[in-house]
């Protein structure tokens, strides 16, 4: 297999313990370099443990995770970073007490922030370039949500890794958040995995997608026939889409 | 990078929070009809600051590390009396600069000592962080007893060394004395002690505002795990701070030592109590909350200890708990995940 065939980011028989409790129980995913894949699946799932292992956060007890041909199953958060993932994650990991300015240009590990990208920023997140001497604290959870992709996106990377972006948004914010990953999946030689709640956000974005449960992934196919087939989402997800149209 | 000017259009409220930066003027205020004499009072507020810029000096890396790492040093007073001793050690050999009338000359002594108190006690740092700390990362009560076990051989190793006697660490001639003004006496080298804390904590306030690495370390205590997933490693940043509060609070010792012209082995101990108090009423991880806290804490030390001795061990237990009764977390709690 090629390099460029090959998938960005694997993850085979994964487990992750948390302190006596056994969250991945060999998760197998796939995530195909390029366009957006989506996590789904009940709370508890492990979705959020598949991200934080996958950064390193919390290491595999068993399994490997492979990262554009690398194993880095043991390599220390930093390294992982530094090696082209960006990490969004579900509390946001705002730097309250640091302006909107200081946020990103933390985030800028390379030096100076492109002014072009940041510009392309604010085209996606005008509130950003508004508040942009704030501390990030007093920012709205919406605004904060920005921020916190905007953090992640203020250089290219090769993949980005989303938790929960329409958490506790209102609609209008979502619609926001869907035209900027709509921007950001047209920039090229990216990929993003997300993971998410909201069916709607998730069939409107995404084009691959992975179900888990019980720590593990039990679905992986295109959004696009996950969508259409709404016997397959009551029985992963437990939802129907007549409650949620 | 150029920063574009934000567009006038409405922002979220920010109010800057001054109420903890007046209650040192207040106290100072209150204090002053109470002790009745102005010149009483003038020499006591003076005293009082400058022991406070000391202990801030000795508190502020203590501050950082704790903020940084969640890490508990009680071996912090290890390193105030390391430093105070290295001073007491090597100023013999600086006699010529520092017993002559010459204030510059008198002044580069005192540098001198700094900076190799703050070389010695940094290196140790050093080392205490990689063989004591660094084994117990995130176990909190083994680091209270591991780095109160430091703090104790190292005050063993000064008994052991210089005797349990205290011995003299005279000032330098030009510092002695007092400046007078009409009725008001201010010893010479307590300014000094305000201007060396000043310089500290403006140092502090520059690198922690206007520098990268200053950046990094006000994430990192806000939020450690978010500063490793941006690609930094917050372990050698940890080790550096550490070192530089290391070095801060041999530097401390040495100004401290000075202060009292006389070391024990326990003084770094002594202080100690104090120190943590300064730190809990900061805010953990808050320097601008420890500068603060430093100054109230040893102005009440010295305005009850003159109004009401048999009050004075206990004014700033009192202090912190009104503090804390107004400010759960310190006066400028730092926002952590």
């Amino acid at each position: 297999m090629s390099s460029e065939s090959a998938p960005l980011l694997s993850l085979a028989g994964v487990n992750t313990h948390i302190g006596p409790y056994h969250i991945l129980q060999g998760v197998d995913l796939v995530v195909p370099r390029g366009g957006l894949t989506m996590l789904l699946g009940r709370n508890g799932a492990g979705k959020t443990t598949t991200l934080r292992t996958v950064m390193g956060l919390w290491h595999a007890s068993a399994g490997s995770v492979r990262f554009d041909g690398a194993d880095i199953t043991s390599w220390a958060t930093p390294d992982i970073a530094q090696a082209g993932i960006a990490y969004v994650p579900e509390n946001m990991g705002i730097f309250a007490d640091l302006t909107v300015r200081e946020n990103l240009l933390l985030a800028a590990r390379s030096g100076p922030i492109d002014e072009t990208r940041l510009r392309w920023i604010f085209s996606l997140f005008p509130a950003l370039e508004r508040f942009w001497s704030l501390a990030a604290g007093v920012l709205s959870g919406g605004q904060k949500q920005m921020l916190s992709i905007a953090r992640a996106i203020i250089e290219p990377r090769k993949l980005f890794l989303i938790d929960e972006p329409t958490k506790g948004l209102a609609p209008a914010i979502i619609g926001n958040m869907i035209e900027a990953f709509r921007e950001l999946k047209k920039t090229p030689d990216t990929t993003i995995l997300v993971v998410e709640q909201n069916f709607l956000f998730a069939k409107s974005l995404g084009d691959a997608v992975a179900v888990m449960d019980n720590g593990r992934v039990v679905h992986s196919g295109t959004m696009a026939a996950l969508a259409e087939d709404r016997g397959l989402q009551q029985r992963l997800l437990g939802l129907s889409l007549d409650q949620h149209q | 990078m150029t920063a574009p000017a934000a567009p006038a259009l409405s922002a979220p409220a920010q109010r800057r929070d001054i109420a903890p930066l007046l209650l040192v003027p207040l106290l100072a205020l209150a204090a002053l009809p109470l002790i009745g004499d102005v010149s009483t009072w003038v020499t006591l507020t003076v005293a009082g600051l400058a022991m406070g810029m000391i202990i801030f000096i000795i508190a502020s890396g203590l501050t950082l590390v704790f903020g940084l790492m969640d890490v508990l040093n009680f071996g912090h007073g290890a390193f105030i009396s390391v430093g105070a001793y290295t001073a007491a050690v090597l100023a013999p050999s600086l006699a010529g600069l520092m017993q002559t009338d010459s204030l510059a000359l008198n002044i580069v002594a005192l540098l001198a000592l700094i900076a190799l108190a703050m070389a010695v006690t940094g290196a140790i740092g050093f080392a205490f962080e990689r063989i004591i700390i660094m084994p117990v990362y995130g176990q909190h009560l083994k680091q209270i007893l591991v780095t109160v076990g430091g703090l104790i051989v190292a005050e063993q190793l000064i008994v052991a060394v210089f005797g349990p006697v205290q011995i003299a660490l005279p000032l330098p001639t030009a510092f002695r004395g007092a400046l007078v003004f009409g009725d008001i006496a201010i010893e010479r080298y307590r300014l000094i002690a305000v201007v060396v804390g000043l310089v500290i904590f403006a140092a502090m306030l520059l690198i922690l505002g206007r520098t990268r690495i200053g950046l990094l370390i006000r994430a990192g205590v806000e939020n450690a795990e978010m500063v490793e997933a941006l690609g930094y490693h917050i372990r050698r940043l940890f080790v550096g701070v550490f070192v530089a509060g290391s070095a801060l609070a041999g530097l401390g010792g040495v100004m401290w030592g000075f202060y009292r012209e006389a070391l024990t082995p326990s003084m770094g101990m002594d202080v100690m109590v104090l120190v943590f108090i300064v730190v809990v009423i900061g805010g953990l991880g808050s320097v601008g909350g420890c500068f603060i806290g430093a100054l109230l804490v040893a102005v009440t030390a010295n305005y009850t200890g003159f109004l009401a001795p048999k009050l004075a061990l206990g004014s700033n237990i009192l202090l912190m708990a009104l503090i804390l009764l107004w400010r759960a977390r310190g006066l400028y709690p730092v926002a952590k995940r």
